[in-house]
């Protein structure tokens, strides 16, 4: 009600976005099926945010909260220590890691135990290696999901956001750290501040650590210094929270005076260390600015290393947990696609790192370029601290590059050399400047093989060579005339532009080829998946497809009717996974997240299992082991992403067509049930209620009454008996072809024979008529179902009978013309009225008009078994008038009738 | 051929059948012996000698089939199925299993009556086939290999003579496919129907008034042919 209020009462210009509405009421929503988070938020270890926790549980317990203990860490505090006693405690888990036995909270213990409330202390804690998760967060975050509430403990310098600022203010790195997002998630953040003297106090009577501890950390970490400016940065957290917080709660309540266009932020990301603290400004600025934000990479032709793989990996994970949407996208021209992203995202602003000094040449040319054609997008260029340890990265990663391409830059100088000394004995016949233009030749096809370095040094060699070896005078670099040095530099600029040029000719040509080579995978995917027409058709292409462009085993498991996870992997799958993997499948399905090898979850695991999401329940999942047993490259992993994002709609799409046929079958049975009751309860009726009466009759009859009246009464039921007779044959019949199971039995079979075995059941029905057949005398032998296709000369005959007038004509023809069997059977009857001929075939359809006494059921029936022949009958009218059934009976062998 | 020492057993476990059964049969002249299960049945058999029994296929207790395989084992006269089952390889596998006759329910008292008697007649001429037939226009010399229609010669072949023959001795019978082909052509030929379609259809155009509407040589649709001798 309250909602409906809310749009009818409101002026139309104050009106919010319906888009940004409903993502507010799904998150509440959200919030209400999930567990609640609580955060015990503190500037540093000892202000005591555990003792807050557990003095809140106890709150709760008295409310009647069932609230266990999942882990607590009481460092020894004897305050918190004694709020620990009558509180339940779930047992930790022993793991055992290198041979020592660490202890770890009992993640499935807990979900199965279902409490509603869970304490779990330190969030940012690290698992042993060997358990679920990597983090604890995300143990926290599966308690979430699981509908149990978690009070949970964290420090400042935990934050992904916060930590390098705190590494910078205390000098200590720290390892320990927990998305933002997870921070922003909580319901409740409660901060437990106390003021730094009042901490060092407490430290000094030894309330936090023991005696010698207290006394390092407090000459290393807990500086007064270090704790104001923790102190401030918590508290201006918690205070940004609050101001986002009541930013939301405005837009839910509609108090809209500071109402802004929705901001949002486009941040240029590559493969380096720095791009990290460039994500991380950009969160802060985003947050700050209540702006949506967008990674960007844009892929060039330069080939990435390993090393830039793994640290573009680690650079997207970091702007995913801070809640950036990522987006990838290949451009020679960094800036263009910058700026074309951005506008496409409808990004006001851009926000890229400082370039690094050495490879000034190339970015600045990226930041001019961007200032140049950003027009109305604000441009921002964020420094970074480059720590010692980067550079010492840096350094290494580049060796690597020179390292590898050392032979190409030999190859290239020896190449020219070897040219140029080769033309030295065709000095003497031709002119020197002639052979720069061999020289250059040289230089030229050098991009065929080799990259921009070694051919700009083969330029170099080239330009060397010729001027030592043939310019005069020879064997001397130096050179007499003006114009020799003029020759010399356009010589060089040429081999150098002409080089270079076909090189980045080259690279772009590789770049658009694998480029190509992705959208030609992923066009032969939606092909297959589109083409295939059931669910097993799907995963049967999935399964080839992936193995094809991966190189990899691929285990595809499905979910059943129940919603849970089949515990079969699907026959299309290409390799049988152990219990082990199954487990990780399974969690993978529960959760919906990517989870096994190279994951933060369960990555023991011998392959990475992604989840097949549909909108309602997950599909399934698809487990991908990579041959070669290494993680694949960032573009591949998004394509694989993308062709499982299309596997899963295929499948769903499978999934809700079965759904749709189920639902028909179903309505088409719920018809068919009703005619059937209407027609059965009538045509069973009648006949029973005329042998009732007529039985009675004779019954209660008076012995000596006229025998004529007996015999009428005898002759009624007959009739009677032989009308309910007719109808079950007629429904067995039925019922056989219904159930499927009908096969023709066939034999070879003389097509006279059958005819004149059913004219002679018919004998006395058609007593009144004139039937004529035509058969050939040599018609041969054919395979059919004898007992079959006399019942649908039966029913077919029997309906000539009923409703041709007496001494009306019946004519039967048959042959067999080469490899069909071709029968007609007409009358010169009155014929049917045209309006039914598409009917006439359906079952319990009776022409309207038309005597009592059938049941509907023959014609169909005969349709029914002809087609079991897989052939095809037809009705119409005879140009001349009266009833024609055509049937037509594919025939595969025939046997002349003439055997010895 | 009834007189009141023909005894039929009747088993058939619904109390309905069994009245009317014995109304007709006691009112065609035999004398009936009624069975409500296969035990009481078999029991009944074993202990006493009748002319020939009507079997139930469906029965409570055991499937008809075994009950027929069953009295069988010692005795050799007509046992007639009369089931509710109408599929064709039911029938064909009790005929196959020794029975003489079979009638699907519901049935027609008359037809069964008049099949009784043919079943009882076959097994009693059987006995003491004569050489020579002659039914309705049809004179079969079986020792001499000499067939005439309205007192001309008719001439056959070996195959299909040997065929004749074997219809005639099993006047009223039906027999199935196999059953001929075994008979006639020997074991492997079983299941090669296409001989006995091809040459009863001789047999009718040599034999028959009218080969199209056949009085002699009947089709039974699904299971084989019956040769009346309707005399």
């Amino acid at each position: 009600m309250s909602f409906v209020y809310f749009f009818m009462s409101i002026e139309e210009q104050n009106r919010p976005d319906p888009d940004t509405l409903l993502q507010l009421l799904k998150k509440e929503e959200e919030k209400e099926k999930r567990g609640k988070l609580k955060i015990f938020f503190g500037m540093c270890a000892g202000v005591g945010k555990t003792y807050d926790m557990l003095r809140d549980a106890h709150a709760e317990i008295s409310k009647g909260i069932d609230v266990i203990i999942g882990y607590i860490e009481t460092h020894k505090r004897i305050e918190t220590e004694a709020l620990l006693t009558d509180l339940p405690v779930i047992p930790r888990k022993t793991i055992e890691y290198k041979g020592t036995i660490l202890e770890e909270m009992d993640l499935d213990a807990i979900i199965s135990r279902k409490p509603q409330l869970v304490l779990v202390d330190e969030l940012a804690h690290t698992n042993v290696p060997g358990s679920r998760h990597t983090k604890r967060y995300q143990d926290v975050l599966e308690l979430l999901d699981n509908g149990i509430d978690v009070f949970t403990t964290l420090n400042v310098q935990h934050l992904e956001s916060r930590a390098e600022t705190v590494a910078q203010i205390t000098g200590n790195i720290i390892r320990e750290t927990v998305p933002d997002s997870i921070f922003e998630a909580a319901n409740e953040v409660e901060v437990i501040d106390i003021s730094p003297n009042e901490l060092l106090k407490r430290l000094s009577d030894g309330k936090v650590y023991t005696p010698e501890r207290s006394q390092r950390a407090v000459q290393n970490f807990f500086r007064a210094g270090n704790l104001s400016a923790l102190r401030e940065m918590s508290l201006r957290l918690t205070a940004e929270r609050v101001d986002q917080q009541l930013r939301e709660y405005k837009q839910t309540k509609r108090i809209s005076e500071t109402w802004k266009s929705g901001t949002r932020l486009v941040v240029g990301i590559n493969a380096s260390l720095q791009s990290l603290s460039v994500i991380r400004w950009a969160r802060r600025v985003s947050y700050t600015m209540d702006a949506s934000w967008v990674a960007v990479y844009v892929e060039t032709s330069k080939k990435a290393t390993l090393a830039d793989t793994e640290q573009l990996s680690k650079n997207f994970k970091l702007a995913r947990e801070l809640g950036a949407e990522i987006v990838t996208t290949s451009d020679e021209d960094i800036a263009g696609a910058l700026l074309r992203v951005a506008r496409e995202q409808n990004a006001t602003q851009i926000l890229i790192g400082k370039p690094k000094p050495k490879a000034f040449f190339h970015t600045s040319r990226l930041v001019k370029n961007l200032l140049r054609k950003s027009r109305d997008i604000d441009v921002y260029v964020v420094g970074h601290e480059e720590e010692k340890e980067n550079q010492q990265q840096l350094f290494f990663q580049h060796i690597p590059n020179i390292q590898s391409g050392l032979p190409q830059y030999l190859l290239a100088t020896m190449i020219i050399l070897g040219v140029s000394i080769a033309c030295i004995p065709l000095a003497r016949l031709i002119e020197y400047k002639t052979i720069s233009y061999i020289i250059l030749f040289a230089v030229s096809l050098l991009p065929l093989r080799m990259g921009r370095g070694p051919v700009l040094l083969g330029a170099t060699c080239g330009a060397l060579a010729w001027d030592f070896l043939f310019i005069t005078p020879i064997y001397t670099f130096s050179i007499g005339r003006i114009e020799d040095v003029l020759m010399l530099l356009v010589f060089f600029i040429v081999a150098t532009v002409s080089g270079t040029l076909s090189a980045r000719v080259r690279e772009r040509e590789r770049a658009v080829r694998q480029r190509e080579m992705r959208s030609s995978a992923l066009f032969a995917l939606t092909k297959d998946l589109s083409s295939a027409h059931s669910q097993d058709e799907v995963i049967q292409a999935t399964s080839a497809n992936i193995k094809k462009f991966f190189n990899a085993d691929v285990v595809v498991f499905l979910g059943d009717a129940d919603g849970d996870m089949s515990h079969q992997a699907h026959t299309a799958s290409s390799w049988k996974p152990d219990e082990k993997e199954f487990s990780v499948a399974a969690w993978t399905y529960w959760n919906e997240k990517k989870a096994g090898k190279f994951t933060d979850t369960l990555p023991f695991a011998q392959a990475t299992y992604y989840s097949m999401s549909g909108p309602r329940y997950p599909v399934g999942v698809i487990g991908v082991r990579v041959r070669q047993n290494e993680k694949l490259g960032i573009d591949q992993e998004i394509l694989l992403e993308n062709f499982i994002a299309q596997i899963a709609s295929a499948v769903e799409r499978e999934l809700l067509n079965e759904v749709t046929k189920k639902s028909i079958v179903v309505a088409e049975s719920e018809k068919l049930y009703k005619t059937l009751f209407n027609s059965i309860s009538h045509e069973l009726r009648t006949p029973i209620a005329a042998i009732l009466g007529s039985s009675e009759g004779l019954l209660f009859a008076d012995r000596n009454q006229e025998k004529k009246m007996h015999d009428d009464l005898l002759g009624e039921i007959h009739t009677a008996a032989e009308r309910l007779n007719r109808l079950v044959e007629n429904l067995l019949d039925m019922t056989r072809l219904e159930s499927g199971q009908l096969a023709p039995k066939m034999d070879w079979c003389d097509v006279r024979d059958i005819i004149n075995t059913s004219l002679k059941k018919l004998e006395k029905e058609l007593s009144r008529h004139i039937v004529q057949v035509h058969i050939d005398e040599n018609n041969p032998l054919v395979l059919l179902d004898f007992v079959l296709l006399e019942q649908v000369f039966t029913n077919i005959l029997h309906n000539a009978s009923l409703y041709t007038p007496a001494g009306s004509t019946i004519d039967i023809q048959a042959h067999v013309q080469e490899d069909e069997l071709f029968i007609l059977i007409s009358d010169n009857g009155r014929g049917f009225p045209p309006e039914v001929l598409k009917t006439l075939f359906e079952k319990f359809y009776r022409v309207p008009g038309t005597q009592t006494g059938g049941t509907g059921l023959g014609l169909s029936i005969a349709k029914g078994f002809v087609e079991a022949h897989k052939g095809t009958i037809q009705a119409s009218n005879n140009p001349h008038g009266g009833a024609c059934f055509t049937i037509r009976i594919p025939i595969e062998a025939q046997q002349s009738l003439t055997l010895q | 051929m009834s007189t009141p020492s023909t005894e039929i057993l009747i088993i058939d476990d619904e109390i309905q059948m069994r009245r009317l059964l014995r109304i007709t049969l006691e009112s065609a002249g035999y004398k009936v012996t009624l069975a409500e299960n296969a035990a009481e049945g078999i029991r009944n058999a074993e202990t006493h000698r009748f002319d020939a029994v009507i079997l139930d296929l469906g029965l409570p207790d055991l499937d008809g089939i075994e009950v027929l395989k069953k009295i069988r084992t010692w005795a050799q006269y007509p046992i007639i199925i009369l089931s509710v089952r109408s599929a064709e390889q039911d029938i064909v596998s009790a005929l196959d299993a020794g029975a003489n006759d079979y009638l699907t329910k519901p049935f027609r008292s008359g037809e069964l009556v008049a099949r009784l008697r043919t079943s009882l007649r076959v097994f009693h001429s059987k006995t003491s086939s004569t050489p020579i037939v002659e039914i309705k226009g049809i004179f079969v010399d079986t020792d001499n290999h000499i067939v005439k229609k309205n007192g001309e010669p008719v001439k056959l072949t070996p195959t299909e003579f040997a065929l004749l023959v074997l219809f005639i001795r099993n006047a009223g019978k039906v027999l199935t496919h196999n059953y001929i082909l075994q008979q006639v052509w020997g074991p492997k030929f079983e299941g090669e129907s296409q001989y006995t379609r091809v040459y009863v259809a001789q047999l009718r155009k040599k034999l028959e008034d009218d080969p199209n509407n056949p009085v002699f040589f009947l089709t039974e649709a699904g299971i084989g042919y019956r040769f009346i001798d309707a005399a």
